[in-house]
């Protein structure tokens, strides 16, 4: 099964970080990506640019609204993301939790929807069950 | 014998096999099905057959091997009928005839592996905390949601309606039916632990609310402590059935005759179980013995220290205050320091407990915690700053949220005005 394990983290706080330590934290990152493809549990990683470069599309009633994101004030911000391929939950909750950004930040992890379930029974059921 | 005889016999024979079996077969067939739902209805249509046939055709030899494999059979084939309107059904149903799960899984062991998994799987960290307990409640004890909602206030959809998530996420997000293994055992040991202890509290000290006890929660809490403790007898799984244990040993003097709320040190100590309190101190030893010692031991060491006292005048309240430094130490939190505070007054008087609580205080980590300042109040009194006594039991009545509680610092500030100190007469 794929999960996408998003990753958040404190902007203003990564980028006051003295060089040795940015430096350790990309090595990390190199290294687990490695770790990752040898375990077999790597599909795809990236790191994004900061949440300002960021813009947000909306269509709306057929017209274009483009405008400068972030839309949301929280301290986290997504920062990259993770596409692993994990037997479980269990499984991909062990990989998440050695990202170098789980110590500081936080993993968000999401399976990824089957296309079955896309079809299915499955997901009718789950967007009808607002409160 | 006549044959309405025999038919009556077999229908108590289902009855007490569902009551004794039914979260055992439960078990099983979420892990033979692989999904909670179609478990809960295969073991609905087992029964269903049993109290069909077990009348005409004689109770079976092994009554939980028929009804896992009834249930089974139940469910493969309902699928296979479901599978006319969506094929994908037709092909879990393949799967689940062509792979009948290891034949060793129905035997003893292999039942009981199957109950651990559903207590790690119902108290996932995946899962938020009221659902664990929710899940808990449903599938290992078998209560009701209407039963559920009832004992923690809660609006029966509501509760209905975080039991679907629960399992749709362990469905969805693939939560595996497993036992977690070594390395994660502890962490998960302990949110598995922390359930037990949330409903036992429930149960022990409903948050909110008319009646002091929610005896209920309690009695469910024991049940599942004593279940982990067969199932795995872990020190911290044997300090928190103790501690439940000896707490709950108590509940007969914990309350007057009118339903007042009655402080430890006023408690009539016959009315304690000692039957329970034997039990809880044999556990207390068996998990010392162990010389892993967490907070839930610890907690029950205190525990059993109250309950070894044969009148309050009694109380080692020097081994008490030894145990909350252990205890403080393993588990830092100023409820603990609270604790010891007052045990430390009880031990070196008023005066040496005031200075600690009001440190406490001082730091505003308990400030909106009633019995901080109830605990301030009873050591004011004590010292004979009337005023301060005064202030501080109001201070804790803007804040408990019970009426026995509340209706007990009532009473005290009357006592004050009248200069009495016991309460003993209601």
């Amino acid at each position: 099964m794929k999960y996408l394990c998003l990753i958040y983290s404190d902007e203003e706080l990564l980028g006051a970080l003295p060089r040795p330590e940015w430096d350790a934290l990309v090595g990390e990152y190199l290294d687990y990506d490695e770790e990752l493809r040898r375990s077999g549990h790597y599909i795809t990683a990236e790191a994004l640019q900061t949440v300002q470069t960021a813009t947000v599309v909306r269509v709306r009633n057929g017209k274009l609204a483009t405008a400068d994101g972030p839309y949301a004030e929280t301290r986290e911000q997504l920062a990259g993301f993770f596409l692993i391929e994990a037997r479980d939950l269990n499984e991909a909750i062990q990989v998440a939790s050695r990202i170098p950004s789980a110590r500081l930040g936080g993993v968000e992890v999401r399976p990824i929807m089957e296309l079955e379930q896309l079809r299915g029974p499955h997901w009718s059921r789950t967007i009808t069950q607002g409160d | 014998m006549t044959e309405a005889v025999t038919a009556q016999r077999a229908r108590d024979v289902v009855d007490t096999v569902y009551r004794s079996e039914s979260r055992r077969v439960l078990a099983t067939l979420i892990r033979l099905l692989g999904d909670f739902d179609l478990a809960e209805e295969a073991l609905h249509d087992a029964f269903t057959a049993a109290v069909e046939r077990w009348p005409r055709d004689g109770v079976p030899g092994n009554p939980r091997a028929w009804l896992i494999s009834a249930g089974r059979f139940k469910a493969i084939d309902g699928l296979r009928r479901r599978a006319r309107f969506d094929a994908s059904l037709g092909a879990i149903a393949e799967r689940l005839d062509a792979d009948p799960g290891e034949p060793a899984g129905l035997d003893e062991e292999g039942v009981a592996d199957d109950r651990l998994r559903l207590i790690f799987t119902c108290c996932h960290p995946a899962l938020a905390p009221e659902a664990q307990i929710a899940l808990t409640l449903r599938t290992i004890c078998g209560l009701t949601t209407e039963e559920i909602a009832r004992a923690f206030l809660a609006r029966p959809a509501a509760l209905a309606q975080r039991i679907v998530r629960a399992k749709a996420k362990i469905r969805d997000a693939r939560i595996p039916y497993e036992v977690p293994g070594l390395a994660d055992l502890p962490d998960r040991l302990d949110v598995v632990l922390h359930v037990i202890y949330l409903v036992f509290n429930e149960g022990y000290s409903a948050s909110s609310g008319e009646s002091v006890t929610r005896h209920d929660l309690s009695t469910e809490a024991i049940r599942l402590g004593r279940l982990l403790v067969e199932l795995l007898p872990e020190p911290e799984a044997l300090g928190l059935l103790a501690l439940m244990l000896l707490h709950e040993a108590r509940r007969a003097g914990r309350t007057s005759p009118s339903g007042e709320l009655v402080v430890l040190e006023d408690q009539d100590r016959s009315l304690w179980n000692r039957e329970q309190i034997a039990e809880g101190l044999g556990l207390v030893q068996r998990a010392f013995s162990s010389r892993r010692i967490g907070p839930y031991t610890v907690q029950a060491a205190i525990a059993a220290a109250h309950a070894g006292a044969p009148r309050a005048a009694a109380t080692d309240w020097a081994q008490i205050v030894g145990l909350y430094d252990v205890l403080a130490r393993a588990e830092p939190s100023p409820v603990v320091e609270l604790n010891r505070a007052v045990a430390v007054a009880m031990r070196d008087g008023p005066e040496a407990g005031l200075a600690l609580v009001d440190d406490i205080l001082g730091r505003g980590e308990l400030e909106e915690y009633y019995l901080a300042h109830s605990a301030r109040a009873d050591l004011c009194r004590r010292l004979g700053r009337t005023a301060e006594a005064r202030a501080s039991y109001e201070r804790a009545l803007g804040l408990a949220r019970q009426e026995p509680e509340r209706r007990y610092l009532e009473r005290r500030m009357v006592q004050l005005t009248e200069g009495r100190s016991d309460l003993k007469s209601d």
